[in-house]
C-alpha cells in the first residue's frame, strides 16, 4: 500500500486561473423555507394529503409487524404451541404486508407527482419571470450563470420536494413511534438501549456535515479540472500552434493531483462513516443482550418481547439517517433557493404602465428630447441627445466605438429608459406605450445573429409566427437568400445550430434580414455586421438592404461607407454627443470628425 | 473483458489496493451473518438453555468482532477509493496527453461537448467501477453464498420453502431493470433537451426580445418542462409498480418462514432461536437481489465507458508518429510547395490541388479566395498541422516532415480568425507560446501590436484576467492580443488567417498599422478577403476550389479580368464615386 502518490507543484497550477464557487452553508432560514414550501400550496388538496395518508399506512404497518412477529406470534402461538392462533396471526401479518403493498405503490407514485409538479411550476415561474427581465439584468450576468440557477439550482431541490419533507413526517412518526412500543413493553431495557441515539444523532448530522464538506471540495477541483479540460480543447489549435503540449500537461498534472488529493481526503473521512454506524448498532445490540438476557432470566420479560426489541433496533438507524439527509437536503436547499429568489426578487427596470396604450399603424417618426443616459452611475453613455428621425427616413449613426450608437438604438427599442429626457415616437412617449406593440413595430438586426436551433424556416418564423411558409419563402426570396438556402440538402428543412458550421457569417446575415423583413415592421434598426463576408455574399447582402429599407424609418449603425453615403441623414457621434449631423455631401464639405473618419477609411484603402 | 484488459495499464500498477481492498470484503462479509448467529444463540443457548454464564462473552465477543468488521470495513472501503482514484488520476493524465498532441484532423471532426463529457462522466463511470461496482458484485455472491450456507445449515428444508419466492423474485427485479434503465435515459434526454432551450434563449435573449417572442419562448419553454416532468414521473411510475412489489415477495417469504418455521418449532424440529436468526437471514438473500440489477447495469455501463475513452486513447497521431528530428533554432522562413496536393479525408474532393509557390524569407504572401478555396489549407501545411498527400512542402530547402514539431512550429507565429484566449492574465496569453519571456518582451509585443496601450487602461494593466472570471475584451482588443501573442515567439513565419474580420473598420485601420510593422523581416501570409490588407503583398495567390488560378502583384491581377479584379471592383466602385470628389 505504499505506492508513490502524486504532489503539486506551485508553479505550474498557477498558469490558468478559473473561478471558483465558494463553499456555502448557509444558516437556516425559516421565512426563505416558507416561502420555498408555499409552492406546494396548489397540492395541499389532493396529493400532499393523499400521499401523506400512504405514508401514515405504510408507517403503521411498520411498526406493528416486529410486535406481532415477536410477542403474539413467537410467545404466544409457537412457544405455546398454539397453532390455530399462529394460523390466524399468519393471515392478519399477510394482510398487513398486503396493505402495505398497496399504500407504497401509491406513496411512491404520489410522492413524485407533488415533487415534480412543484419543480415544474418552480421552473416556471423562474423561467417566465427571467423572460420578461430587462436588458440590464442580462448585461450584468453571463449566459452560463442564469443556466445554473434555471437549471441546477432548481434541479437540486427536486429530491427535497419528491422525499424530503414527506419522509420527515414519516421518520419522526417512526422515531416517536417504535420509542412508545419499546416504552410498553420494558421501560428498563428501552433506556439502556436509548444509549445510541445520541450517538447516531451525531453521526448522522455532524459526522456526515463534516464528510459533505469535504465532497463540497472535491467538487470545486473537479470543476476546476473540468474547466480547463474544457477550455484546452476550445483552445487546442492555439495550444499546438505555439507548442505549449508541455506546459500544458504540467498545469493539468497539478490540477490532477489536487484533484486526487481532494478525493483521498473526502475517502478517508467517508470511510468511517459506515463502520462507525454499524459499531453503535452493535453497541446496542450488545446491551440489548446483556441486559435484555438478564431480563429474560428473572422473568421481566419474554422471549418473544426480547426479539421484537432487537427488530426495533435494527430499526433506530434508518429513519435517524434520513433525518440527517433531509436536514442536509435543507441546507442545501437554503443555498439554492436563495439563489433563485434573487432572481426572482429581480424586478424588470423597464416596465409597462397599467394604463400603457397599443400602437398598431405607426408612421415611424421617431424624437430624442433631450435624452441623458447611463448603464452605470459612473458613466454617461449620453448626453443630452436631441434628434428627429422622420418617417420612412434612413439615418446612420457614426462614430467611434463607444459613443452611444448602440444606445441610441437600445433607447428607441425601449430595452432601457433615459436617465432623463425622453423618447417619442409619432409624438406618444415610450412610456405609455405597450411593450409587445412597441416592438412588434421595430425590427432589430443584431451585429452577432442568433440563429436557434431548429429549421432555417423556423429561423425566418421567428420574425413572425404567423407567416405562411410561402410568405417566408418570398421574404427570403426578397432578400436574395434563398438561393444559398436552395442549395442546401434539405433547403428550407435543413437543421441548424446556434454554432454550426452549415451557415457562414454572410448567411446568417441573409437569414436574419430574412426574419425581419418577413415581421415587416415600421421602424428598422440595424446593427451593420463588419465581419468579413466574402465579397459575394456582401453584394447580396447590399442589395438585400435596399430592399429591407423600403417603406420605413431605418436607424443604421453603419460602417459600409455605401450606406452611409445613401442616408438621408447621418449623426455623427462622440462620447455621448452628437457633434455633426447632415447628409455625405453636407458633412464632407464641412471637413470635421466625418470627413477625417471616411478619409480614414479610404487611406486604408488606397495608399499605404 | 477486452475493454478492461486494454485499460489495464492504468489501475493493474495500484492491484495492491484492490487485493487489500478484496481480502477486507470477504473478512466482513462474513462477518456479516454473525449477528443472527448470535441472537440464534442468545435464544437458544442463553435463555431457553440456562446458560446466563455466557452473555458477558457473548456480548463482549460481539462487540469485539464488530470492532473488526468496523475497521476491516474501513480499509477495505478506503483502499477501494485509492485503486479508483489513483487509477482515474493515471487515466485523466494519459488522456489530457492524448488530447495535446490529437492531430487537427481528429478535431476538426470531434466536437467539445461530446469530449467533455468522455472525460468526465466516463472517466468518473470507470472510477466508480473500479472502486465500488466490481468489489460489490463480489460481495453479492460471498454474501448470498455464506447466508445460503448458514440457512442450510439450521434447516434445509425450510430454507427451501421460504425461498420458494426468489425466482420470482428474480424475474421481477429483471423486469424491473428492463424497464427502469430506457426510462433514465429518457429523464437525462429530457433534461439535456431543456438544458439546451434555456441555453439558447438566454443567448439569444436579445434577438427574443427585439421580436418581442417573449411568450412564444416561454411556451417552448413550457412545452419541454413539461416533458421532462413527464419522463420523471413515468421513471417513478415504474418504480412504483416494481419496488412494493419486490417488497411485498420479500414479506412473502417472511411469511412463509413464520408459518412454516412456526409449525416446525410447535413440532420441535426446530428452536424458536433459529427461527429468529432465519428471519434476519431472508432479508441478506432478498436485498442483493434486488440490487443486483444496479450492480450489474453499473458493469455494461463501465464498459460502455471504457470503449468511449479508449476510442479517444487509441486514437491515430499520426503526426507526431513520425516527427522528424532535426532541430533549429531559427529559421530563416523560405516557405516552398511544390506540386502540393491534399485532402482532409479520404472522400473529400482536393482541398488543394497542384499547388506550387515560393516564398523568400521576408516576403509577404497574399491569399485571396471564397470560403473552402484552400487558403487556410496552406497554411496549415506550412505548420505541418495535416501533412500532404502528394508533393512537398520545403522550409528552407528541408521538407517539413523533416523538422521537430517544437521546432518548426516555435518559427511561426499563428493568429487565426477567432482568436482564442485562455482562463488567464494578459501578460500571460501574450507569453503562452514562450513563457519564459521577460516583462520587456512582453510589452514590447504588445505595443507593436497596438495593444499596449488598452491595456494599460485596464484596472490591472497587464495582470487583468481573462476568460470566463475575466474582463470581457472587445473583439478588435482580443485580436491585438492574439497578434501580440504571435509576435512573441518572434516567428520567423508569421500566418494572419483573416486576422482582421472579426473587428470594425476603425479597429481593423489600426491593426493594419500594426501589422504593418510586425511583419517587417518575417515571411508572412495574409489570409483575407478585402483588397487593401493584400495590396501591398509581394505575391497574391488567388484560389479557386484548391487551385491557383492567378498569382501576381496587385497592379498586374487588377488588370487581369479574372476573379481578383471582380472583387475589386465590387470592393472599390462605391469608394472611388465617394471620394473622387473630395479627395483628390
Amino acid at each position: 500500500m505504499n505506492k508513490k502518490q502524486p504532489s503539486v507543484s506551485e508553479n505550474a497550477i498557477k498558469r490558468f486561473e478559473y473561478s471558483q464557487d465558494q463553499i456555502i452553508d448557509k444558516p437556516f432560514n425559516w421565512a426563505q423555507m416558507l416561502r420555498l414550501f408555499s409552492y406546494m400550496k396548489p397540492y395541499r388538496k389532493n396529493l400532499l394529503p393523499f400521499s401523506m395518508i400512504m405514508v401514515l399506512i405504510n408507517t403503521a404497518v411498520r411498526l406493528i409487524i416486529p410486535l406481532l412477529i415477536g410477542v403474539y406470534t413467537l410467545d404466544r402461538a409457537i412457544v405455546n404451541k398454539d397453532a390455530k392462533l399462529l394460523t390466524t396471526l399468519v393471515v392478519i401479518i399477510s394482510g398487513l404486508y398486503v396493505a402495505s403493498y398497496i399504500a407504497n405503490f401509491f406513496r411512491i407514485k404520489w410522492m413524485n407527482q407533488l415533487g415534480q409538479n412543484v419543480i415544474y411550476d418552480l421552473r416556471k415561474h423562474l423561467f417566465t419571470h427571467v423572460q420578461n427581465l430587462s436588458h440590464r439584468f442580462f448585461d450584468q450576468r453571463s449566459a452560463g450563470s442564469i443556466l445554473v440557477r434555471i437549471m441546477n439550482d432548481i434541479n437540486s431541490l427536486q429530491e427535497l420536494f419528491t422525499n424530503g419533507v414527506i419522509n420527515l413526517l414519516m421518520d419522526v412518526i417512526l422515531l416517536i413511534g417504535v420509542m412508545v412500543i419499546l416504552f410498553t413493553l420494558s421501560p428498563e431495557l428501552t433506556l439502556a438501549i436509548m444509549v445510541i441515539l445520541p450517538i447516531m444523532f451525531f453521526i448522522s448530522t455532524s459526522l456526515r456535515r463534516n464528510i459533505r464538506k469535504s465532497w463540497q471540495v472535491v467538487r470545486l477541483k473537479q470543476s476546476k479540472l473540468n474547466s480547463h479540460l474544457n477550455e484546452s480543447i476550445q483552445g487546442i489549435r492555439v495550444t499546438q500552434s505555439f507548442t505549449q503540449e508541455q506546459e500544458n500537461m504540467a498545469f493539468f498534472d497539478g490540477v490532477n493531483t489536487e484533484n486526487f488529493q481532494s478525493w483521498r481526503e473526502a475517502s478517508q473521512k467517508n470511510a468511517m462513516f459506515r463502520p462507525m454506524v454499524e459499531l453503535t448498532n452493535a453497541v446496542g445490540t450488545a446491551v440489548l443482550i446483556w441486559f435484555g438476557a438478564s431480563l429474560i432470566q428473572n422473568e421481566s420479560i419474554t422471549i418473544g418481547e426480547f426479539v421484537s426489541f432487537a427488530f426495533y433496533l435494527g430499526m433506530f438507524w434508518e429513519p435517524i439517517s434520513r433525518l440527517g439527509q433531509v436536514y442536509n437536503q435543507l441546507l442545501m436547499g437554503m443555498a439554492s433557493s436563495e439563489r433563485i429568489f434573487e432572481f426572482l426578487d429581480e424586478k424588470p427596470i423597464v416596465s409597462q404602465k397599467d394604463t400603457a396604450i397599443e400602437i398598431n399603424n405607426i408612421r415611424g417618426h421617431i424624437e430624442f428630447a433631450e435624452v441623458e443616459f447611463a448603464y452605470n452611475s459612473d458613466r454617461k453613455a449620453l448626453k443630452g441627445i436631441s434628434l428627429e428621425m422622420r418617417a420612412g427616413q434612413t439615418v446612420a449613426l457614426v462614430g467611434h466605438t463607444g459613443s452611444g450608437k448602440t444606445t441610441i438604438a437600445n433607447l428607441i427599442s425601449r430595452f432601457y429608459d433615459p436617465t432623463s429626457g425622453s423618447v417619442s415616437i409619432d409624438g406618444i412617449d415610450l412610456k405609455d406605450v405597450s411593450l409587445k406593440s412597441l416592438r412588434k413595430q421595430i425590427g432589430v438586426v443584431l451585429q452577432d445573429t442568433f440563429i436557434f436551433s431548429g429549421t432555417i424556416m423556423e429561423n425566418i418564423l421567428f420574425g413572425n409566427p404567423e407567416a405562411s411558409e410561402e410568405e417566408a419563402k418570398e421574404a427570403a426570396r426578397a432578400v436574395g437568400a434563398n438561393g444559398f438556402i436552395e442549395r442546401l440538402p434539405n433547403g428550407f428543412e435543413t437543421e441548424v445550430e446556434e454554432r454550426g458550421n452549415v451557415l457562414s457569417v454572410g448567411e446568417r446575415q441573409l437569414i436574419s434580414f430574412a426574419r425581419a423583413l418577413l415581421a415587416d415592421p415600421k421602424i428598422l434598426i440595424l446593427d451593420e455586421a463588419t465581419a468579413s463576408i466574402d465579397t459575394e455574399s456582401e453584394q447580396k447582402i447590399q442589395n438585400a438592404l435596399k430592399t429591407l429599407l423600403k417603406n420605413r424609418t431605418a436607424v443604421i449603425i453603419a460602417h459600409r461607407l455605401s450606406t452611409i453615403r445613401d442616408a438621408d441623414q447621418i449623426f455623427v457621434l462622440d462620447h455621448g454627443e452628437i457633434i455633426e449631423q447632415g447628409n455625405h455631401e453636407q458633412l464632407m464639405n464641412f471637413q470635421g470628425e466625418y470627413y477625417s473618419l471616411v478619409r480614414a477609411q479610404f487611406t486604408m484603402n488606397t495608399a499605404s | 473483458m477486452e475493454v478492461f484488459k486494454k485499460l489495464k495499464e492504468f489501475y493493474w500498477p495500484y492491484k495492491s489496493y484492490f487485493l487489500w481492498s478484496m481480502s477486507f470484503l470477504l473478512l466482513i462479509t462474513g462477518i456479516t451473518v454473525i449477528y443472527p448467529i448470535i441472537l440464534q444463540i442468545t435464544i437458544d443457548d442463553i435463555v431457553l438453555g440456562g446458560r446466563y454464564e455466557w452473555i458477558p462473552i457473548v456480548s463482549l465477543g460481539f462487540v469485539g468482532v464488530m470492532v473488526i468488521k468496523g475497521l476491516g470495513t474501513y480499509i477495505h472501503q478506503y483502499t477501494g477509493d485509492l485503486f479508483g482514484i489513483t487509477s482515474v488520476y493515471k487515466l485523466r493524465n494519459r488522456l489530457y496527453e492524448k488530447l495535446q498532441y490529437l492531430p487537427f484532423r481528429y478535431y476538426d471532426n470531434a466536437k467539445t461537448g461530446d469530449l467533455m463529457s468522455r472525460l468526465t462522466a466516463d472517466v468518473e463511470g470507470f472510477r466508480f467501477f473500479l472502486s465500488f461496482g466490481f468489489s460489490e458484485l463480489i460481495r453479492f455472491i460471498v454474501l448470498i453464498g455464506i447466508t445460503f450456507g448458514v440457512m442450510f445449515y439450521y434447516s434445509v428444508p425450510l430454507t427451501v420453502v421460504t425461498l420458494i419466492t426468489l425466482p420470482f423474485l428474480a424475474v421481477v427485479v429483471y423486469k424491473f431493470d428492463r424497464a427502469v434503465h430506457p426510462a433514465f435515459r429518457g429523464i437525462r434526454k429530457s433534461f439535456g433537451k431543456l438544458n439546451t432551450k434555456v441555453q439558447e434563449n438566454i443567448s439569444g435573449i436579445n434577438t427574443v426580445k427585439s421580436l418581442s417572442r417573449e411568450d412564444f419562448e416561454i411556451g417552448k419553454f413550457n412545452h419541454s418542462n413539461g416533458d421532462y416532468k413527464d419522463k420523471y414521473i413515468f421513471t417513478s411510475n415504474i418504480w412504483a409498480k416494481y419496488f412494493p412489489l419486490m417488497e411485498l415477495l420479500g414479506n412473502i417469504s417472511v411469511v412463509l418462514l413464520l408459518s412454516y418455521g412456526g409449525y416446525l418449532v410447535i413440532q420441535e424440529e426446530l428452536k424458536p432461536g433459529e427461527l429468529v436468526a432465519f428471519y434476519s437471514l431472508v432479508w441478506y438473500i432478498m436485498w442483493p437481489i434486488m440490487n443486483l440489477g444496479f450492480v450489474i447495469n453499473l458493469f455494461s455501463q463501465s464498459k460502455a465507458s471504457g470503449e468511449r475513452l479508449l476510442e479517444i486513447l487509441e486514437a491515430e497521431g499520426e503526426i507526431e508518429e513520425n516527427e522528424g528530428q532535426l532541430m533549429v533554432d531559427r529559421l530563416l522562413g523560405r516557405v516552398e510547395f511544390k506540386n502540393v496536393t491534399f485532402k482532409y479525408t479520404e472522400d473529400d474532393s482536393e482541398a488543394l490541388y497542384d499547388v506550387s509557390f515560393v516564398a523568400e524569407p521576408g516576403k509577404k504572401i497574399g491569399l485571396l479566395g471564397a470560403t473552402g478555396s484552400g487558403k487556410t489549407t496552406i497554411t496549415q501545411l506550412v505548420t505541418r498541422f495535416y501533412d500532404v498527400i502528394e508533393g512537398e512542402v520545403l522550409i528552407d530547402g528541408e521538407k517539413v516532415n523533416n523538422y521537430a514539431l517544437k521546432s518548426l512550429r516555435s518559427n511561426i507565429g499563428f493568429v487565426l480568425q477567432e482568436s482564442f484566449l485562455f482562463s488567464s492574465s494578459i501578460k500571460a496569453n501574450i507569453s503562452y507560446g514562450r513563457p519564459e519571456a521577460t516583462m520587456e518582451e512582453i510589452i514590447d509585443a504588445a505595443k507593436r501590436a497596438q495593444a499596449h496601450d488598452f491595456i494599460m487602461e485596464l484596472p490591472d494593466g497587464y495582470d487583468t484576467m481573462l476568460g470566463e472570471r475575466g474582463m470581457g475584451l472587445s473583439g478588435g482588443q482580443k485580436q491585438r492580443i492574439a497578434i501580440a501573442r504571435a509576435i512573441c515567439v518572434n516567428p520567423s513565419i508569421l500566418i494572419l488567417d483573416d486576422a482582421t474580420s472579426a473587428v470594425d473598420m476603425e479597429t481593423e485601420y489600426k491593426i493594419q498599422q500594426a501589422l504593418h510593422e510586425v511583419m517587417k523581416g518575417r515571411t508572412t501570409f495574409i489570409i483575407a478577403h478585402r483588397i487593401s490588407s493584400l495590396k501591398h503583398a509581394d505575391e497574391i495567390l488567388v484560389l479557386d476550389r484548391g487551385k491557383i488560378v492567378e498569382r501576381g502583384v496587385h497592379e498586374q491581377l487588377v488588370n487581369q479580368n479574372g476573379l481578383y479584379q471582380r472583387v475589386y471592383d465590387i470592393q472599390y466602385q462605391d469608394q472611388k464615386q465617394i471620394m473622387q470628389s473630395h479627395i483628390g
